[in-house]
């Protein structure tokens, strides 16, 4: 034999999916660099062009919060928890909030946006929308040193409790993408999901304590109601983690719940509608 | 040893003509059209599905081997590129299967994925990755992929100050280096000039050295005829002929005749726009009235060409392109060349005509060739154009020269007036 050992080839059947296909999450783990790639030009591309660049994921949050703070705070008098002043209070809802709303935004568009890509080249299409998840983080990041500037300015303490941070953050980034895995393949077919998505954005902006104080939720019950959204309990978690108020209770593991069941089902959801994206979008 | 590396059985693709055609459905749509099948249900009429459906593929089987360069030709809508989607996963087949021994990189469609803010340098990353490949490959390819696109001097200014030559050359650069043990390409050889069109071409036949198998479509017959040994031929969906490349073109650049000699244009050939003008049918003629399909090179010979106009066009020319097999045109032709008729026809009245036209004798050589015909208003309107209505072979049987039975370069074969005189 003078033929050079090849590496092993590997061989592909294309047929028709039947029914719940499997989700064949090793072919993404190949692709993995495809989606850092994707996330790196979205971050890339959002701050080449823009004459403020960086800055605005300072402005934005920062000029929310003055709102809030002036309107809100002072003029309405909203009640936060242990005295903490409102700027801060509310400050660090925004955060995980507009990683939210930005990250959720962006994947239930994501199929479409790219449809170039999709009726041109194969790659798994799960691709796509985890790549729009990750492009938010940068801001995220760049508001959480502003937020801490705000600690220090209004001389809270920082405590370990702020280690519990990153579960929470990855909280919010896999509500956003359960979501906007049902979002966006549903915006294949459905165009209307689009004009829909800022309105949904909006009204789970006010059943999430973002402005108010979970805790004028009365009564167990309700309350436990109210953690089925899993932005209650992120946005309670950050509030605990860093200014040490409430920590989260039985609430939490009903928000997680609801995510990985969230989850699960929009990646079977994602995957059976997959087939067609090509051809329809 | 041969090994089959591509094994297609029985595939099919069948598209809904609603998604083809309505691309963005809506709720409402959905609501509406939920709302009119129940309603036709409890009627008790349902409305046959299959009325909806469209098989852009039906019933194709065939292998490829490994290190095969195999043409895929056929008419627009014959079914090659979803055949080619379906290849590279780009879409699921509805039924059948495909299965495939190694990587499969398709050059579909160039420049997919490249992001105009984004420089030379970062896009060739960027698209490689899209095309799959790892990050490691890309990096050690890049100087060789910059070095093919010549626009080493722009590599780090955004795409989108490049002009579409260098935009183009870029992206079939990193396109043409993903070295897949399969390949895909759909008419990739269009973009560029003739110096990076030949520079692709060389490109592709390294890849068919190497003992990578490609699958090549194209309209081009010259390039298929030069890049494939071996051809499938596609006609509404189903793949009709498997053969070596000459046979394949020929029976292509033939195929849609109702008879030898003669095309005749169904209505669903005919494009929307072509109105008012509606080609019927085309015929070659010997010079004894017969249609047919063989001509001898030294007798006249008449084409004509009856079609309709639904109403009067200003300016209107019929005529034809006359080509050889390999899609050199030989000659262009309009029935209104000659300046009386250009004046006397300024305006053509509704109705149905013949444009009648006669090949002189001792004018083409021996071999085989095609006609394309174009209806048009020059700088006004093409209305009709079919670049492969006809084709026919040419004897030269009585042609000058037949004495020695050798082929003569060149598509024409005129009789030349000779003098030999013997110089004092």
């Amino acid at each position: 034999m003078t033929e050079l050992a090849k590496p092993a080839e590997t061989i592909t059947v294309i047929k028709p999916s039947m029914g719940w296909s499997a989700l064949n999450l090793r072919d993404l783990w190949t692709y993995r660099e495809l989606v850092v790639f994707l996330t790196w030009r979205d971050i890339k591309v959002r701050y080449k062009q823009a004459a403020l660049g960086v800055a605005w994921a300072v402005l934005q949050p920062l000029f929310t919060m003055i709102v809030f703070s002036v309107i809100l705070g002072n003029f309405l008098g909203v009640p936060t928890e242990n005295d903490i002043p409102y700027p801060v209070f509310s400050f660090v809802a925004l955060l995980p909030w507009q990683l939210f709303a930005n990250t959720l935004q962006r994947s239930g568009t994501s199929l479409v946006s790219s449809a170039n890509l999709l009726t041109k080249i194969y790659f798994p299409r799960l691709v796509i929308p985890i790549a729009a998840v990750g492009a938010g983080l940068v801001d995220f990041f760049i508001s959480l040193v502003v937020l801490f500037g705000l600690m220090v300015y209004y001389g809270l303490p920082f405590t370990l409790n702020m280690l519990w941070l990153p579960v929470f953050m990855l909280l919010a980034l896999i509500t956003a993408l359960a979501v906007g895995l049902w979002l966006s393949a549903l915006n294949v077919q459905y165009r209307d999901v689009q004009q829909m998505i800022p309105f949904i954005i909006q009204a789970w902006f006010y059943i999430s304590p973002v402005v108010y104080s979970a805790t004028v939720i009365p009564g167990e019950t309700l309350r436990l109601i109210y953690a089925l959204n899993p932005m209650a309990g992120v946005i309670q978690g950050f509030r605990w983690a860093l200014l040490d108020t409430t920590p989260p209770d039985a609430s939490l593991a009903v928000s997680t719940g609801v995510v990985i069941i969230l989850l699960v089902t929009g990646l079977y959801f994602f995957k059976r509608m997959e087939r067609v994206f090509a051809d329809i979008v | 040893m041969s090994e089959t590396v591509i094994k297609v059985e029985n595939l099919g693709k069948r598209y809904r003509i609603g998604a083809l055609t309505e691309r963005h459905d809506t709720l409402r749509d959905q609501i509406v059209d939920f709302g009119r099948g129940l309603a036709n249900t409890l009627r008790g009429k349902r409305q046959p599905n299959a009325a909806n459906e469209v098989w852009a593929l039906r019933d194709v089987n065939f292998e490829v081997e490994r290190g095969q360069v195999l043409g895929v030709i056929g008419r627009n809508g014959a079914g090659k590129s979803t055949l080619l989607k379906v290849l590279s996963r780009v879409t699921e087949p509805t039924a059948g299967q495909i299965t495939i021994k190694g990587r499969v990189g398709s050059l579909l469609e160039v420049g997919t994925g490249f992001h105009p803010e984004l420089s030379g340098r970062e896009n060739i990353f960027l698209n490689g990755a899209i095309l799959g490949m790892q990050r490691a490959e890309i990096a050690r390819k890049f100087d060789e992929i910059v070095d093919f696109s010549e626009v080493e001097k722009f590599i780090d200014t955004p795409v989108k100050r490049y002009s579409s030559g260098m935009y183009l050359r870029l992206a079939f650069a990193v396109a043409a280096h993903l070295e897949p043990e399969i390949l895909v390409v759909d008419e990739v050889l269009a973009v560029g000039d003739a110096e990076f069109q030949r520079k692709c071409m060389g490109k592709m036949g390294d890849v068919a050295q190497q003992g990578r198998t490609v699958l090549f479509v194209s309209h081009n017959m010259s390039a298929i005829l030069r890049l494939t040994q071996e051809a499938i031929v596609m006609e509404k969906g189903r793949l009709t002929m498997r053969a070596p490349t000459p046979e394949a073109v020929d029976y292509y650049l033939s195929a849609g005749r109702a008879k030898i000699g003669e095309r005749v244009w169904d209505a669903d050939e005919i494009p929307a726009d072509a109105a008012p003008f509606r080609p019927l049918v085309l015929r070659l003629r010997d010079s004894r009235g017969n249609v047919v399909d063989t001509l001898r090179s030294s007798e006249a010979s008449t084409l004509e060409f009856e079609y309709e106009l639904g109403g009067p066009i200003q300016g209107l020319r019929v005529g034809f392109y006359l080509s050889t097999a390999r899609g050199e045109y030989v000659l262009t032709s309009f029935d209104t060349d000659a300046p009386e008729d250009f004046e006397r026809f300024t305006n053509r009245a509704a109705g149905r005509y013949i444009s009648r036209c006669t090949l002189p004798a001792d004018l083409l050589n021996e071999g085989r060739y095609g006609i394309g015909i174009n209806a048009s208003a020059y700088r006004i309107k093409r209305y009709f154009q079919d670049e492969q209505a006809l084709s026919f072979t040419v004897d030269a049987v009585g042609a000058p020269g037949m004495q020695w039975p050798e082929p003569r370069p060149g598509p024409v074969r005129p009789r030349l007036a000779w003098e030999i005189e013997r110089a004092a």
